[in-house]
């Protein structure tokens, strides 16, 4: 599904808020009137319509590859996990309207021939954005489909040229507590650090996004310059990223070094290990309020990706 | 007369204050989506936890508070905080059963057998249903003295509660740190109010009378 379209949409195109909120009044004041059965306001609340109201017409009807029905832009854009920015959910998206995403330099190092500052129109300018619907499969067992805009990003480490003892890639988040009250408390070890095996880097599914819905990302999801690994847990997804490092050693992931029992570095969504809190073997689609959805292996991409942990046992890496 | 007035107004202040919480889960689930968010159980997992672990607190603070005021009306505040709590803890339990465990017995049990989090969870919401059915005046008088024993069961499901808060939560301890600290303070009331009962009773002071009304 490559659909070449330049990442900037004209303002004109997105319904100003007044006209967006009142219309969920009425609805919500409609489901009043009608609420005879407990649940039926929320199915009101059909997320496609504000799809359609917010976003470009050509999401109206998009389908991930799994034929599931996208999570509405608003759900997307206020419900996240981003601790730089406080640890609600609903935290990112109030508290990170300091945060400048532009100007913006991704330093990169390590075992490659092309190290340096890249100022991320250069990072940028030879790729071509896409639209790729994928389902985020988050730790904490709930999930969305989310049509990212971005590129692959074994097209950037080309381009950047790993030598042979690149054996894996870091990634690291920008370090702003000016602009980022959560990283004024040590919540978390900042800067957040990520990595990937090189293989895993490679594979043609992992994603360097840019944009969501093909508007630009938003702060609370990770502007300007963030990573999509549709088969691993969403923390594996690290946000607004400076710094691409190639390693020889396994990168210690943040969550890892917070607590080693519950987070691994592989992160592979996996239904047969549990997390220790609480089973994986089921999740919430939301925005379904059940939780009720049996997981899939490797999150349903496990056609694309089993054979890159074959022999593994995935128990122990998890 | 104005004593009256004075523990009627509290009670108002009280169940406006207690059932808001749940006053603004029902808006939000059925009036203003956003005030849920995009996923509206954990919101309402959260908000009834949260409810059911302060009002606790606060109920386990009416006795050390008329301790320090003297002012005796104020215990009657304690019942309605104490059911109130535990009312909370019913839904928020409900949901649980009814949304993340789908009604599924089996799952329950796996998961109160499996995960300690989830374990200390029921086990002060198990404690916290016989506190509730004794907290009638009939039930006050029927167990005399046992009631008071019993009922110092809140300390426990407090503590559970806690743990449970403490367990739950990824990185970010502050909060749950928040509120050992207060259980901590509620203690240390206990076991100092405790000793001057016990050094009262030696000094045969009028006080001995009041703490053995069982009235805790
Ligand atoms: C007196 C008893 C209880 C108290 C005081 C209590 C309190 C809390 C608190 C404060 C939270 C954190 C909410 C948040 O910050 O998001 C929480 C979460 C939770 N509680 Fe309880 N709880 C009690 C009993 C139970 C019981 C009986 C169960 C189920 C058997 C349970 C299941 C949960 C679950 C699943 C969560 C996590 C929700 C999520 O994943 O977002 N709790 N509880």
């Amino acid at each position: 599904m490559v659909i070449r379209r330049p990442p900037d949409i004209p303002s004109s195109e997105i319904t100003p808020e007044g006209v967006y909120v009142n219309r969920r009044k009425f609805i919500a004041a409609a489901a009043i009137g009608a609420a005879g059965a407990a649940l039926a306001p929320r199915a009101l609340r059909a997320f496609e319509d504000d799809v359609d109201q917010e976003v470009p017409a050509r999401f109206r009807n998009m389908r991930s590859e799994l034929d599931e029905r996208l999570n509405s832009y608003r759900d997307v854009t206020t419900y996240n996990n981003f601790y730089e920015f406080g640890t609600d959910k609903d935290d990112p998206a109030k508290n990170s309207g300091d945060f400048n995403p532009r100007p913006w330099t991704v330093t990169v190092g390590g075992h490659c021939n092309r190290p340096g500052e890249y100022a991320l129109e250069d990072i940028l300018r030879p790729h071509t954005m896409e639209d790729r619907v994928y389902r985020l499969r988050c730790v904490e067992a709930w999930s969305m489909v989310i049509p990212w805009y971005g590129f692959p990003l074994a097209d950037l480490i080309r381009r950047l040229e790993p030598t042979s003892n690149a054996n894996f890639v870091m990634f690291r988040t920008v370090v702003r507590p000016q602009e980022m009250p959560g990283q004024r408390a040590r919540v978390l070890d900042w800067p957040y650090i990520e990595g990937l095996r090189m293989d895993e880097a490679m594979h043609p599914l992992t994603l360097m996004a840019t944009g969501v819905y093909g508007m630009d990302l938003p702060n609370q999801n990770g502007a300007p310059l963030r990573l999509i690994v549709p088969w691993k847990y969403g923390f594996k997804g690290i946000k607004s990223i400076d710094h691409i490092d190639f390693v020889e050693e396994m990168p210690d992931n943040t969550w890892k070094v917070s607590n080693s029992r519950e987070y691994g570095f592989y992160a592979n969504v996996n239904p047969n290990v549990d997390h220790p809190r609480w089973s994986q073997a089921r999740e919430r689609r939301l925005p379904s309020l059940f939780r009720n959805h049996e997981t899939l292996m490797f999150n349903g991409y496990g056609e694309q990706v089993a054979h890159l942990y074959s022999g593994m046992d995935l128990t122990r890496w998890y | 007369m104005n004593q009256k007035r004075a523990v009627l107004l509290l009670k108002v202040v009280l169940w406006l204050g207690a059932l808001a919480p749940a006053g603004f889960l029902l808006l939000g689930m059925f009036v203003y989506p956003d005030w849920v968010g995009a996923n509206p159980i954990e919101r309402l997992t959260h908000v009834t936890g949260m409810t059911t672990l302060i009002l606790l607190m606060l109920t386990l603070t009416v006795t050390p508070l008329r301790r320090v005021s003297g002012w005796n009306p104020v215990i009657r505040l304690r019942r309605p905080l104490g059911l109130f709590a535990f009312f909370y803890a019913l839904c928020h339990f409900s949901i649980w059963f009814v949304f993340d465990m789908v009604f599924n017995v089996t799952w329950m049990l796996e998961d109160i057998a499996e995960r300690p989090f989830i374990t200390v969870g029921f086990a002060a919401f198990v404690i916290l249903i016989p506190l509730a059915l004794t907290s009638t005046k009939g039930w006050i008088r029927r167990l005399g003295r046992r009631w008071t024993t019993l009922h110092r069961g809140v300390y426990v499901a407090a503590t559970l509660g806690v743990v449970h808060f403490y367990w739950f939560v990824k990185a970010d301890t502050r909060l749950p740190l928040v509120f050992i600290a207060i259980l901590a303070v509620l203690f240390g009331a206990r076991l100092q109010a405790a000793r001057q009962r016990r050094s009262g009773r030696r000094n045969k002071e009028p006080e001995a009378a009041t703490a053995a009304s069982g009235s805790r």
